[in-house]
């Protein structure tokens, strides 16, 4: 059966459109249940990104939860077969919104990369999160960065709650208050520089990270900057200047590493990709191997679409004294031409139509 | 409109001071500052528009994209903690937050303090770093009352001057934190407006160091 694309929400078709490249790339589908023990979120509370879990016994009295994540059930799930496993979703997951602080469905679409990851898996992963976005709309941004940078400037910060501190300013992008913590910690002046660049470093790849290489002869830095040029040159090949580098980006470094990278669509107010290595939160879970993945959060999306929401594209006005025959003839005969069709004595209030049809009086657009 | 730089002010003198530091830094809509009942003010050539806002609700629109930038009070950010980019501090409106009680104030420490504030996040927050048990009192406003009358024994909240303590036979106690107005981002906006943001950054900045 052939499903006509304007019917379906916006989020519906981008998740259609997100499963078929990603099938096209060898991964594929992982179908997951909705429930999950409890037990594996209390955890790895920190990967979270809200702690709020919606929790319920079963019938046998363990303690399940309707799933907050699902990069958490793949890892439980990941068995080494030798090379990469390369596997998609499409489910819905249940957190408490930032905004609304009440429990929210959310539509996600994602894949994971786990095993022997190389260069080339990275390659293809981040480059897929791109296309992912190109895809959803041509007005994207792709921000990569790598947290080696920033691992290795904080280094010295042994205090957690400093680290914090530093992390939060960073990702925040507050100089100012960069500079009453650094000062708070004691930090060198030479760290605290890096930091503040780090804090303002944004755009063509190049630029940024000639801009940090002359700061700094830290071995790990320029290490980590030169894979992140090496990745961005490859990423400008196909997207452009679409890829950008923002050192402010930073993800949680229990379970990240190395490339992270967020993604945003003009016109949707917060991120609507996220992802990265993660081969800390393998490592946490048992599992020796390495990993890198990326999700996709369709609710953003849902108000994108701009057209006039049209419930039908024409309403076939008749009368009671109509031969009821001919409007089911001519009903049968608009649908065949593919339009959405309302048959109606009288024009409803609240139904929006692109044109206006009398039985037996022709056709007139409104 | 998507086109311009969406800019929420907040409403009172501190908005108007802001503006003029937006005005001097080239992005002007002189419409702003006139008596008159429009909520939105555009300046097409100057590719911005700007809105008042109640200043607590600055957040919220710069969060939720409905504006590019705004001014928000450092109390807002740490009270709310909105997912923004706070990328200057304009070094106005300052002010801190603070405990205050009444004159003479001893904290015993073998009962749990009762809190009458506000800005709930905020002196849970200060309190839990301090280990100190706590009877947290949400009030939405004329917070100075509460000690007078019994309701807490202190109150944590904004403190200017600190004039009204005074008159009410109450004085500041500790600073939690210095506040002053912020110049906040949407993180997205950040991306797609980026030249037009960081060259009024530079600006305003270029006005902070004169």
């Amino acid at each position: 059966m052939n499903i006509e694309s304007r019917i379906l929400k916006n989020e519906e078709t981008v998740s259609l459109n997100l499963r078929d490249i990603y099938r096209k790339y060898g991964y594929s589908c992982f179908k997951m249940s909705k429930f999950e023990e409890y037990d594996l979120y209390s955890r790895n509370k920190d990967f979270l990104v809200s702690d709020s879990v919606i929790t319920f016994n079963d019938t046998n009295g363990r303690l399940m939860a309707l799933k907050p994540d699902v990069t958490l059930s793949i890892v439980k799930n990941y068995k080494p077969n030798g090379g990469v496993q390369r596997l998609y979703y499409n489910e819905n997951v249940y957190r408490i919104s930032d905004k609304t602080h009440q429990y929210k469905e959310i539509m996600q679409v994602g894949l994971e990369c786990m095993g022997d990851v190389d260069e080339y898996n990275l390659y293809e992963v981040i480059g897929l999160a791109a296309e992912s976005l190109n895809t959803i709309s041509e007005r994207c941004v792709l921000n990569i960065s790598h947290l080696g940078i920033l691992s290795a400037i904080l280094s010295p910060v042994t205090s957690q709650a400093d680290r914090a501190a530093i992390i939060e300013c960073v990702s925040d992008k507050n100089a100012h208050g960069l500079d009453e913590v650094c000062e708070r910690c004691a930090l060198t002046a030479h760290s605290a520089a890096l930091l503040k660049y780090l804090v303002s470093a944004y755009g063509d790849a190049n630029e940024v990270l000639d801009g940090l290489t002359s700061l700094t002869d830290d071995g790990n830095v320029i290490a980590a900057a030169d894979q992140l040029r090496k990745l961005a040159a490859q990423l400008a090949q196909s997207y452009g200047s679409c890829v950008r580098v923002d050192l402010s980006l930073v993800s949680d470094m229990n379970y990240y590493n190395g490339i992270v990278f967020c993604g945003f669509i003009e016109g949707v107010p917060s991120s609507v990709l996220s992802g990265g290595q993660y081969d800390r939160l393998m490592d946490k879970m048992g599992k020796e191997a390495k990993a890198i993945g990326f999700a996709v959060y369709l609710d953003m999306l849902e108000r994108m679409k701009e057209e006039p929401p049209y419930t039908v594209d024409v309403l076939l006005l008749y009368g009671q004294d109509d031969d009821k025959g001919g409007v089911c003839r001519r009903v049968a005969e608009l649908v065949a031409e593919g339009k959405c069709v309302s048959a109606q004595t009288e024009i409803p209030d609240k139904l929006y139509y692109r044109a206006i049809e009398r039985f037996n009086g022709g056709a007139e657009n409104e | 409109m998507n086109n311009l730089l969406k800019i929420a002010l907040p409403k009172g003198r501190l908005g108007e001071k802001v503006y003029k530091m937006f005005d001097a830094a080239g992005f002007s809509c002189p419409e702003v500052l006139e008596d008159t009942r429009k909520l939105i003010f555009e300046n097409r050539d100057k590719g911005v528009c700007f809105f008042w806002v109640k200043p607590s609700d600055v957040a919220i629109y710069v969060e939720r994209g409905a504006a590019d930038i705004g001014i928000a009070g450092k109390d807002i950010l740490l009270e709310y903690s909105p997912d923004v980019f706070e990328l200057l501090d304009l070094k106005v409106g300052k002010c801190r937050m603070a405990v205050a009680g009444k004159k003479g104030f001893k904290d015993n420490t073998e009962n749990t303090l009762r809190v009458a504030t506000k800005f709930v996040n905020i002196a849970s927050d200060y309190y839990r770093k301090l280990g100190r048990d706590i009877d947290i009192i949400k009030l939405n406003g004329s917070i100075e009352l509460a000690p007078i009358l019994n309701l807490s024994d202190v109150i944590v909240d904004i403190v200017e001057t600190g004039k009204t303590l005074i008159e009410n036979d109450l004085e500041p106690l500790e600073t939690i934190v210095p506040i002053s107005a912020r110049l906040i981002a949407n993180r997205s906006s950040y991306q797609f407006k980026n030249e037009r943001i960081n060259t009024l950054l530079d600006r305003l900045k270029e006005q902070l160091e004169a």
